[in-house]
């Protein structure tokens, strides 16, 4: 690691040390879990030098952007509109939240039974090791679950500039309404954050940069309805980890280049499994970097994931905002149109996401579903119950699954999932 | 031919050999202890066999030093009770630290399973630990609980809270065999939830070391209202299982 990068974490007021235990760690599980498979596409050179560079080069950049006097704006959530951001000469990044760090400190601002998602974005934020937070001019976070709407208030006292959006639980008109005038405040507040008035013009280019990496994604995810699958999910689950990382434009490109190598092995009929490898769709909450948990234990033991009805995953990226409109007002009344079919399981009743689980069974010829829960995160686990009596009624097996991002259960999950693979066998 | 199955688990290993038309030709027993290849390779050793296949947690540890095979508990307890009770449709195995019910299709393939989760909870681990407070052999465990007229109430799952609150309930002056028979009664409703998100209706086959204690039977049919089958020595289901599957 060159010393450059060293006076940068410095600067932002990392803890040096405690960041070098993290990378130390993240590098070892990237070796074992990433760079250990076999038959990678080429294309994914790309994103194993992003991830190598995840708190070097990418940070070295959004302060260059900073330089020019362009903001960074932080998000724990896929709500917050990445097409305002943009138009108004700001960049959106994902805020670390998949891995435990500094949890007693934690455990002092957080009951313990909090989802290990929410522990995780403050243990980056206590343990002082996430360039992206130190990085951001503002930090959006959102009402979704009560974890988070709660969590936020104690966030609030550790930052200076953390911004709460309010997002409707219902999908109705007054719900529309709800998300339709939380925008227009958020387009406020990131216009008075950098000084940019958003324009017709800037709006409609922003919106087609989002689309275009949202394309590339959907791109991808078609190809994988390819068997022998032509990329793994631990790799097609970073590249939607990316997403929230990445340059949106080179991000676009990158997938893109991918697209083609894979579209020419499908024809070859290579795969990173060989044909009949049972598929499975993995459905549930979200699995931010570096939470590779489910997926390693998945395809170290005799199948392929071939789509995440995720947050990280087609939840998240599943429909393009339309880019019809000519004025502002119609622009942010198609992007509030977009995100609010977002089947996020906040929403009650939810049944769009019980109808996207059973079309992406159908889409991605998958066998079977894992549910994916973190514990104690109530909207999903809930909604698991539900999601299970749906597949068994159309008898797709189903397997609920639990768990954090501790490693102490990985061998119960592991025989879980064995198990769950021999039953599609 | 012969085919091996072993079954690894925390507690004990099994081994058990059945010859080509499946009919058991050898069982044994060891303890686990703290090195469980060694115990594994002891037992294979003095065993005549061709192929074996493994099961149990420490399945993956013995397919790296015997270049084995393996086969999850899951799978290999439904062939297992398939072999004692051809149209089984619900097993329900507890053994030393984890306990699982799972619901066979009418062809013997699994259909859906459950298991318990991290810790010790509804296992034999806890009844043996509960016994130990309670100063019961574990082979009398059962049988003891049996003779008590009611059951005492313990709320407390958790194997450590539970264990205090054994505490204080000799300190109470309370009949061990009705403390005992309430530590059982906790570790059935702990089951029978698992077993009625698997299944409603119809026989149960129970294997695993704890299907060996009478009490546990014995409150498992009260509560559920379902015939309960025990196989012959249940705690080698999971390794008959690997042989047979092995086999086929």
């Amino acid at each position: 690691m060159s010393e450059e990068y060293r006076s940068m974490w410095t600067d932002l007021g990392l803890d040096l040390e405690a960041h070098d235990a993290l990378l130390g760690v993240l590098g070892k599980a990237y070796q074992d879990i990433y760079l250990s498979q076999k038959d990678r596409p080429e294309g994914m050179g790309y994103f194993d030098f992003v991830m190598s560079e995840v708190h070097g080069l990418r940070i070295k950049e959004l302060l260059d952007e900073k330089e020019t006097g362009r903001k960074i704006i932080g998000s724990y959530c896929v709500f917050v509109p990445e097409e305002i951001v943009l138009a108004a000469n700001a960049t959106l990044v994902g805020l670390c939240s998949g891995a435990d760090f500094a949890m007693e400190e934690v455990e002092r601002l957080l009951p313990r039974n909090t989802c290990a998602l929410i522990k995780s974005s403050f243990g980056f934020k206590l343990g002082k090791v996430c360039p992206y937070l130190e990085s951001a001019d503002m930090i959006v976070g959102e009402n979704t679950c009560d974890g988070k709407k709660k969590a936020y208030e104690s966030l609030n006292s550790l930052v200076e500039n953390l911004y709460v959006m309010d997002l409707p639980q219902v999908k109705s008109d007054r719900g529309s309404s709800l998300l339709k005038a939380e925008y227009d405040r958020f387009r406020k507040a990131v216009e008075e954050l950098t000084g940019v008035p958003i324009t017709a013009e800037s709006l409609k280019q922003a919106i087609r940069t989002v689309n275009a990496k949202r394309s590339a994604v959907h791109r991808l995810s078609s190809l994988r309805k390819a068997d022998p699958a032509p990329i793994s999910g631990l790799d097609a689950l970073l590249v939607n980890q990316v997403f929230f990382y990445d340059n949106p434009a080179r991000f676009t490109e990158s997938v893109n280049k991918i697209c083609d190598e894979l579209e020419n092995r499908i024809a070859e009929k290579k795969g990173v499994f060989p044909e009949k490898t049972p598929r499975i769709l993995v459905s549930g909450c979200p699995q931010a970097v570096p939470n590779w948990k489910l997926p390693f234990i998945v395809e170290t033991s005799g199948a392929v994931i071939v789509g995440e009805e995720s947050c990280v995953g087609e939840r998240g990226t599943r429909n393009l905002t339309d880019e019809s409109g000519e004025t502002v007002e119609e622009m942010i009344n198609a992007i509030v149109d977009r995100y609010f079919q977002v089947d996020c399981a906040i929403f009650t009743p939810n049944p769009e996401r019980l109808d996207h689980i059973q079309e992406m069974v159908a889409a991605y010829k998958s066998e079977g579903v894992i549910h994916y829960g973190l514990q104690f995160c109530q909207p999903y686990l809930m909604e698991s119950m539900t999601v299970e009596r749906a597949l068994e009624e159309k008898h797709i097996p189903c397997l609920r699954v639990e768990t954090d991002y501790s490693m102490e259960d990985a061998g119960q999950l592991k025989t879980r999932v064995e198990a769950f693979i021999e039953q599609l066998r | 031919m012969r085919f091996a199955g072993i079954d690894i688990g925390s507690r004990t290993i099994e081994l058990v050999v059945v010859d080509e038309a499946g009919e058991i030709v050898c069982c044994l027993q060891a303890d686990t202890g703290f090195d469980p290849m060694e115990e594994a390779r002891k037992l294979t050793n003095g065993t005549d066999y061709d192929r074996i296949m493994a099961t149990g947690y420490g399945r993956n540890l013995f397919e790296i030093s015997f270049d084995a095979p393996t086969v999850t508990e899951i799978k290999a307890h439904a062939r297992g009770a398939r072999a004692y009770f051809p149209d089984a449709r619900t097993v329900l195995d507890i053994g030393g630290q984890d306990s699982k019910a799972i619901r066979l299709f009418e062809n013997g393939k699994v259909k859906k399973f459950e298991m318990n989760d991290r810790c010790a909870a509804g296992t034999g681990k806890f009844l043996e630990i509960m016994a130990k407070s309670l100063g019961f052999e574990i082979e009398d465990f059962g049988r003891e609980a049996l003779t008590a007229g009611k059951d005492l109430n313990i709320s407390s799952m958790c194997t450590v809270f539970a264990e205090s609150e054994v505490t204080s309930l000799i300190a109470k002056g309370e009949s061990r065999q009705e403390i005992a028979r309430g530590l059982h009664a906790s570790v059935i409703r702990r089951a029978a939830g698992m077993i009625n998100r698997v299944s409603s209706d119809g026989d149960i086959v129970f294997t695993g070391g704890v299907a060996k204690n009478p009490c546990m039977c014995t409150l498992l049919k009260e509560k559920l209202g379902r015939r309960i089958q025990v196989p012959d020595n249940p705690q080698f289901n999971g390794a008959l299982g690997a042989a047979l599957l092995v086999k086929e």
